[in-house]
């Protein structure tokens, strides 16, 4: 009905039926439509009349855009970070980045995005950084920079967190090791020890907690695009169930699913790879 | 003296068996803070229409958007509604979401995880491989996803949806648990005694896994308050104008700029309940000296 407007009839009905395969049972839809996947085609948006798979083809370089950077900046932070604080545990620099992380975590990505813009883009009044900002990568870079900054920082700060708390505990751990204090009695410098020894076997555990992390990546990326209306995958997502676009829910929801399976297995073959005792057991 | 004088003298042999007075490490007094918080909480949002609030749908057109004060203890929202009474009625929704989610989750993710555990065999295999490939799909999508079809949405929905998302996490956790403990010689020590499954299930394995699935419990209704705040953000929660904490800080983004108490309230609230209920359910955990489980 929303489709034919006020060319409604029972005839037109029973064509557009025929068009859409709707005439056939739910079943063999769901075969037509995952033949269609299988050959890449995911069908024809009803409401914008737009082909999905050109929708996700525009939205997905944004979505692993700001996963790459946020990602970045997490561990950037997060690394230094969980080294100064397993140098001395329990000490003043530890406790205040351990309490600091534990409150951090308890402020969800919906909460940081809309402080940040409170706080960046109206009451500083940085330019870019808003709602309804975006530029897209190939217009200007640095205003696309901009325009994802907030929104880089916000997935940051959840994967930090996450990141930096793991890795302390892991590191704390692998100090008492005795090769630790192997290295220390050779005289090698607490940088080296610390970065040589005791960093790349706690860096299985950070690949491990980067794979658990996906879905609170994902929800953040939702939230963030939404607020900011940064046109990639989650954003569509939104949008189209707001609009009752199914077909596009679809679509989305099965590249993402997909993606997350793959990155996943990807994981678990790099793990394998850096600690081959893994596979043994 | 004689007495105290043999206990040092193994402690010096690196055998320290004397016995500190409290085995377990304290609560500590912000543990009973953040439970009287989250009692606070609880206390609100089942008697909120016994209290004297306002109704947190009565528009007061004479008082819109009125900065905190006596009678607006969080002030008012652009159509004059006590933003106090609609962050206490907005409780309801994400506490019950939390505790409805996660009745669901635990009460059939928890006995699985218990049962295959002890069992093994085929039925444990086969549990296992398919909540270990429902794990590799994202919860969150496939939550969003149904959310997505099943409309109207309302509390009752959002749970079941949120609750049955989270059953395969819910029984590795479990299921790892049980598996550390079935292992140990007063399990096999019962075995050996005769005693039925139904015995060994309820007086020995639940007693050794109650401490982890009271903390895992708590910190789950942590992350379900986080989750269903996030639905609400998107609109993906229960409709306005029933308030949720995630849908008046939604609704608040396009006045935020003019009247930042609208976000800064329900934020403060959400934020205040989530920390508690961590540092609740981390403390218990280090309480109970419970080891990492390993998932």
């Amino acid at each position: 009905m929303v489709i034919l407007g006020n060319a409604y009839n029972p005839t037109n009905k029973a064509l557009l039926y025929k068009q859409l395969g709707l005439n056939k049972p739910i079943i063999d839809q769901y075969f037509i439509w995952i033949g269609h996947v299988l050959h890449g085609n995911l069908g024809t948006s009803f409401i914008s009349r737009v082909s999905v798979d050109s929708t996700i083809r525009a939205a997905l370089p944004i979505d692993i855009e700001l996963i790459v950077v946020s990602q970045i900046l997490a561990l950037a932070i997060a690394i230094p970070l969980a080294m100064r604080s397993a140098r001395k545990p329990d000490g003043p620099v530890d406790r205040l980045l351990s309490a600091g992380s534990f409150t951090l975590l308890s402020i969800p990505p919906f909460i940081v995005v809309v402080f940040l813009v409170l706080l960046v883009s109206i009451k500083w009044g940085l330019a870019n950084t808003g709602p309804s900002a975006y530029v897209s990568f190939g217009t200007d870079w640095i205003a696309n920079l901009e325009s994802l900054s907030l929104a880089a920082i916000t997935i940051a700060i959840g994967s930090f967190t996450l990141y930096f708390r793991v890795l302390r505990s892991d590191l704390v751990a692998t100090m008492q090791e005795e090769f630790i204090t192997m290295a220390r009695s050779k005289g090698l410098s607490r940088r080296r020890i610390m970065w040589r020894h005791a960093f790349r076997p706690s860096s299985v555990t950070l690949l491990g907690s980067a794979s658990v992390n996906i879905g609170g990546l994902l929800a953040a990326l939702f939230v963030v695009q939404y607020f900011l209306a940064i046109p990639g995958l989650g954003y569509e997502l939104i949008s189209a169930i707001n609009t009752s676009d199914y077909l596009l829910v679809q679509g989305i929801v099965l590249v993402v699913s997909v993606g997350v399976v793959l990155v996943n297995f990807i994981f678990d073959f790099i793990i394998n790879i850096v600690d081959p005792r893994i596979s043994r057991e | 003296m004689s007495e105290n004088y043999g206990e040092i003298v193994i402690a010096e042999y690196g055998h320290p068996q004397v016995e500190k007075p409290e085995g377990r490490e304290p609560l500590g007094v912000l543990f009973w803070i953040c439970v009287g918080w989250i009692g606070l909480n609880l206390i609100g949002a089942i008697f909120a229409n016994v209290l004297p609030l306002e109704n947190p749908l009565y528009e007061n057109f004479t008082a819109i958007n009125a900065a905190p004060s006596l009678h607006h203890l969080f002030g008012t929202d652009e159509i004059g509604r006590d933003i106090f009474s609609r962050v206490v009625y907005g409780s309801r929704i994400s506490i019950s979401a939390g505790v409805g989610s996660m009745v669901i989750g635990f009460g059939i993710g928890a006995p699985l995880g218990m049962l295959t555990a002890y069992r093994r065999g085929h039925f444990d295999t086969i549990i296992t491989t398919v909540m270990y490939t429902l794990l590799a799909f994202p919860a969150i999508v496939a939550t969003i996803a149904v959310l997505s079809f099943w409309v109207p949405r309302d509390l009752f929905k959002i749970i079941v949806v949120i609750g049955i998302a989270s059953i395969p996490i819910i029984y590795r956790i479990i299921r790892a648990a049980t598996l550390s403990v079935a292992s140990r010689d007063f399990i096999i020590a019962a075995k050996v005694q005769g005693a039925s499954d139904r015995r060994i299930l309820f007086k020995e394995l639940l007693p050794n896994v109650a401490p982890i699935l009271v903390s895992f419990l708590i910190i789950g209704i942590a992350t379900v308050v986080t989750l269903e705040g996030a639905l609400a953000f998107l609109g993906l929660s229960v409709n306005p104008p029933t308030p949720s904490w995630g849908n008046m800080i939604n609704e608040a983004r396009s006045v935020m700029a003019q009247n930042p108490w609208l976000v800064i309230f329900p934020s403060l609230a959400l934020c205040l309940f989530l920390l508690c209920l961590n540092f609740i359910g981390d403390r218990l955990r280090t309480h109970f000296d419970v080891a990492e489980v390993k998932i």
